[in-house]
């Protein structure tokens, strides 16, 4: 039970610790776009959790970052570029299947990169 | 073994990444980079601002020599107060940047022949188009000029270039605008040499189209003979109402240029003779510049005012793009104060008013592009015949850089005319395998910018008159109108002193008496000054009668309509307000059906047209020849009227395998109203029988009732579906456009709304103590498709609605109640 809780924990803050480091390295526009794919598999390294919990903590740490940031600035900007964008992809002028689409990509690439570093830390 | 997880994972990661991170083709065009553009922190969603941002800011620039504040009103209109001129065109600059810095760098790009570098081999035929249109060899003469002999314009264009750059310099990665993120391209510095392609843009989009036309007159005179050339395309207009009205007297000619001896044979009447063996490797022709680029503008004395006072209007009649080719600004300095609309690109004011007077310009069409064909010696083009004797060429390269492919080396052999344009290299389907060299005034340098910066402080008619004496390339038509009272118009350019036909087809490059024998001294160039009609005005007719002693261009380059329209309405208005000044720019009356509908109908037997046919010609009938957007009448009309056209021009031109123009539609009509025998109805390709011109209306009705019956059940008989006008983004992209704006007016019609073309900045200036002006561009202050600001004015202007324009000293706009943000400008 001890030991389940700790792993909650750990998981917790495993996700918490990718979704914040990839919005601070995000800040750096200068740095490529997918700058988390490296926090993540350090992220992976430090924490050291099965593969599975490891892909699924770097995976809704970058999801739910990118979620949130498109919807909050998809929201304040009502709609007027998403709209737009969703027209030219294309997925039927459709927002909310464009955030759909980013916070998707972002969960896929950052689960990616966790499940690496966490194989990585099992190669010693 | 633990080793092959990581490796396929690693691997899975790494070619996520890289799938990410490159363009895919999907279809015909390339994807952006998927992950740069979705992640929220680098890609699209960047650009998505706030619905309710503010632009409040404070920006410290050392290139600043004093403060300048800005305050931006409720529309997004930067008010620019400057300690001093130079940091006003810097601020400027930076704002230009700081709202359409994707559209400037692209509109250059365009003229600079540098789209491949973005967007690869597909737009190399337009990119080599334009590079031996001579583009960047005449941006480069005026630069080089404008160095040398042109402080004061130096200063401003390198203040304006300092602002662009400056912005840029401080933007992060992430704020570049949307377009470059969708195509994956990164924006350049800007350069004074910039501003220049962007001008020699300027003059193509409305000198440029002889570098079509010229062709296809030349290719429709061969395959007709200029006998039947003649008829079709006859230089006679009979319903012409000039913008010097008729009976002005014109003081004689300095400039006596004469006709080659030989100009019958070896020009006028000569065939084309040059096998055209190279249509094998001819590229596709690039889109010639919009037929209907033009203008209306026009300015009324006091004594037809309500107020006493002139009112000035202008609106450019051009392509309808996002971002607009327009940004309003104010600029106020210690040397002057003026309000309107600014080439992004450029410094300066270019249509507006200051506070003194008020200035708007109209394409002048006349004609000063010119082909010459030429002999070369052989195919390394080192050698051209010329005077009796071999003659060197010099060798002009034009690197164009092609995106993931090897540059393009343009060898151009340049000759006394100008740049070869065509040779064995280079063929369009019209150039027909000749060898081509171009000779243009927008090749010359020219201080174009100057005559705006001088307007924007010009005080009085003589300040007015010297700004635009500068002027050379697009020859405009100016109107003028001051609070003293004084109106005028003049058209003012580098104009050819042409003998008559010179330049009209492709002329011959082997002897120099087919050159340009001078250029018209400016102060005979036509010009009114305070008529006893008590109004100017210009909507680019041919702009005066045949008693002007200089050739002007064929008749094809002047359409004749919307001038009568404006001058029939402003003879007879009075007491006229601002107000009524809105109604008549955007007055949808048709003057052109007024005259052809009776005409039609004259020569139509409607009992014997099919039941359906009849039905349409009633409808045709009972419309009201004004082409609102709820109106089926026009629709009706206009393919009844492009039909009969075809019936009877269509067998003439049937036939040819190149493309041919079609006549004017003032040449039918005019032969109509005649009423003669007029022989060219016959449909040729029948033998044995001679259709007359009421035969060929009662064909052309009913061929275009069948067209008229499948938009009927398409339901896009009314004219806003049929017409369908759009604002394109310039990219083209549906999504960043607007498309079907409930809009009338037409070709032909002072609202000149056409599908994609028409006015594309209204404005009107009533010259009182106060400056009471109104004015709006279709689209938005900001170039940013995801801003509020981008499309702001679209909805207005198709309504036909204006804005009331602030333009006001700076204690005032402060506390006005439309000032929402200031940007402080410090220099430390």
């Amino acid at each position: 039970m001890k030991s389940n809780t700790s792993e909650l924990i750990k998981f917790v803050v495993s996700t918490l610790l990718s979704a914040l480091m990839a919005y601070a390295i995000g800040i750096y526009g200068n740095l490529p776009w997918w700058s988390f794919v490296v926090t993540n598999f350090i992220i992976a390294i430090a924490m050291n959790q099965k593969p599975s919990k490891s892909f699924l903590s770097g995976a809704l740490g970058i999801g739910l970052l990118w979620l949130t940031l498109a919807f909050v600035i998809d929201n304040q900007n009502q709609h007027i570029l998403s709209v737009k964008v969703a027209t030219i992809l294309p997925l039927k002028g459709s927002f909310t299947a464009l955030i759909a689409l980013t916070s998707f990509v972002g969960f896929l690439l950052g689960g990616l990169s966790s499940l690496t570093g966490s194989f990585a830390k099992k190669l010693n | 073994m633990r080793i092959l997880p990581f490796i396929f994972s690693a691997l899975a990661t790494a070619g996520l990444v890289t799938v990410l991170n490159v363009q895919l083709m999907i279809g015909k065009s390339p994807t952006p980079k998927l992950g740069y553009f979705l992640s929220p922190q680098h890609g699209f969603w960047k650009n998505a601002e706030k619905i309710d941002a503010g632009f409040d800011a404070s920006i410290v620039a050392k290139d600043l020599k004093g403060n300048v504040d800005v305050y931006m009103d409720d529309r997004l209109v930067p008010h620019i107060y400057a300690d001093n001129d130079e940091d006003a065109y810097f601020v400027q600059g930076y704002l230009h940047a700081k709202f359409r810095l994707w559209q400037m760098d692209f509109q250059t790009r365009v003229a600079a022949g540098r789209l491949s570098e973005i967007a690869g081999a597909d737009k190399l035929s337009i990119d080599r188009f334009f590079r031996r249109l001579g583009m960047v060899y005449g941006a480069e003469q005026t630069e080089k000029y404008i160095n040398e002999n042109n402080p004061v314009m130096k200063a401003t264009v390198d203040a304006y270039t300092a602002g662009v750059n400056a912005y840029i310099k401080q933007m992060a990665p992430e704020e570049i605008p949307f377009e470059y993120k969708l195509m994956n391209y990164q924006p350049d510095q800007w350069t004074p040499k910039k501003t220049y392609l962007f001008l020699m843009f300027m003059s193509y989009d409305l000198t440029g189209r002889s570098a079509t036309a010229d062709l296809q007159l030349t290719n429709t005179r061969d395959y007709l003979g200029l006998d039947l050339f003649d008829k079709l395309y006859t230089n006679q207009q009979d319903s012409l109402d000039p913008i010097i009205p008729k009976g002005t007297a014109f003081a004689p000619a300095s400039i006596h240029p004469i006709i080659p001896a030989n100009a019958d044979s070896l020009y006028l009447k000569k065939k084309h003779t040059t096998a055209s063996s190279s249509s094998a490797n001819a590229t596709a022709s690039v889109e010639a510049p919009d037929k209907n680029n033009g203008s209306n503008n026009w300015a009324v004395a006091g004594s037809k005012t309500k107020s006493g006072r002139p009112i000035l209007c202008s609106d450019p009649h051009l392509g309808l793009n996002l971002p607009s080719l327009w940004y309003e600004v104010q600029i106020t300095t210690p040397t002057h104060s003026t309000y309107g609309a600014s080439f992004p690109g450029s410094p300066a004011v270019i249509i507006g008013f200051n506070d003194s007077l008020a200035w708007g310009v109209t394409n002048a069409g006349r004609d000063v592009l010119d082909y010459y064909e030429l002999k070369f010696k052989d195919s390394t083009q080192k050698e051209y015949w010329f005077n009796g004797q071999w003659q060197a060429t010099t060798n002009r390269q034009e690197i164009i850089k092609v995106k993931d492919s090897a540059d393009v080396v343009e060898n151009i052999a340049m000759t006394h005319w100008g740049p070869t344009m065509f040779d064995a290299h280079y063929q369009n389907p019209q150039s027909m395998g000749r060898n081509l060299a171009v000779k243009w005034t927008g090749h010359n340098a020219s201080t174009g910018v100057e005559t705006f910066y001088k307007l924007n402080r010009a005080k009085n008619y003589d300040d007015y008159i010297g700004a635009i004496s500068l002027w050379k390339c697009p020859g405009q038509n100016f109107v003028f109108a001051s609070k003293s009272g004084d109106i005028a118009i003049k058209q003012q350019g580098s104009f050819v002193a042409r003998w008559d036909r010179q330049g009209d087809f492709i002329m011959p490059g082997q002897d120099s008496s087919y050159d340009w024998q001078g250029m018209i001294p400016n102060d005979e160039n036509p010009m009114i000054k305070n008529p006893a009609r008590g109004f100017v005005s210009s909507a680019n007719q041919k702009s005066v009668d045949s008693t002007y002693p200089y050739y002007l261009g064929t008749a094809a380059s002047f359409p004749l309509y919307r001038g009568i329209s404006v001058n029939k309405r402003l003879a007879v208005m009075n007491q006229i307000t601002p107000s009524d000044m809105q109604s008549l720019q955007t007055d949808n009356y048709n003057v052109f059906a007024g005259v052809a509908r009776p005409a039609l109908n004259k020569f139509l037997d409607q009992n014997k047209l099919s039941a359906d046919a009849q039905r349409m010609v009633k409808e045709m009938n009972k419309w009201d020849l004004y082409n609102n957007g709820n109106s089926k009448g026009i629709t009706v009309f206009k393919i009844i009227w492009d039909s009969v056209e075809d019936a009877v021009w269509g067998d003439e031109l049937a036939g040819s395998s190149i493309p041919l123009t079609k006549p004017e539609s003032f040449v039918l009509l005019d032969q109509m109203n005649k009423d003669s025998n007029f022989s060219i109805a016959d449909d040729i390709r029948t033998q044995g029988k001679v259709e007359t011109l009421k035969e060929q209306v009662q064909l052309g009705v009913e061929r275009a009732t069948k067209k008229l019956l499948e938009l009927e059940k398409e339901g896009k008989l009314e004219w806003v579906s049929f017409k369908s006008t759009k604002v394109l983004h310039l990219t083209k992209i549906p999504a960043l456009s607007r498309l079907n704006l409930p809009i009338g007016g037409g070709v032909n019609i002072i609202n000149a709304t056409t599908d994609v073309h028409g006015p594309s900045w209204r404005m009107i200036v009533h010259l009182t103590d106060e400056i009471e002006a109104y004015g709006l561009y279709p689209g938005g202050q900001s170039g940013n498709p995801g801003s509020p600001y981008y499309d702001t004015f679209v909805d207005y202007w198709a309504a036909g609605k204006y804005y009331r324009l602030l333009f006001l000293p700076k204690a005032k706009l402060i506390s006005n109640e439309r000032t929402k943000w200031h940007i402080q400008f410090k220099n430390a």
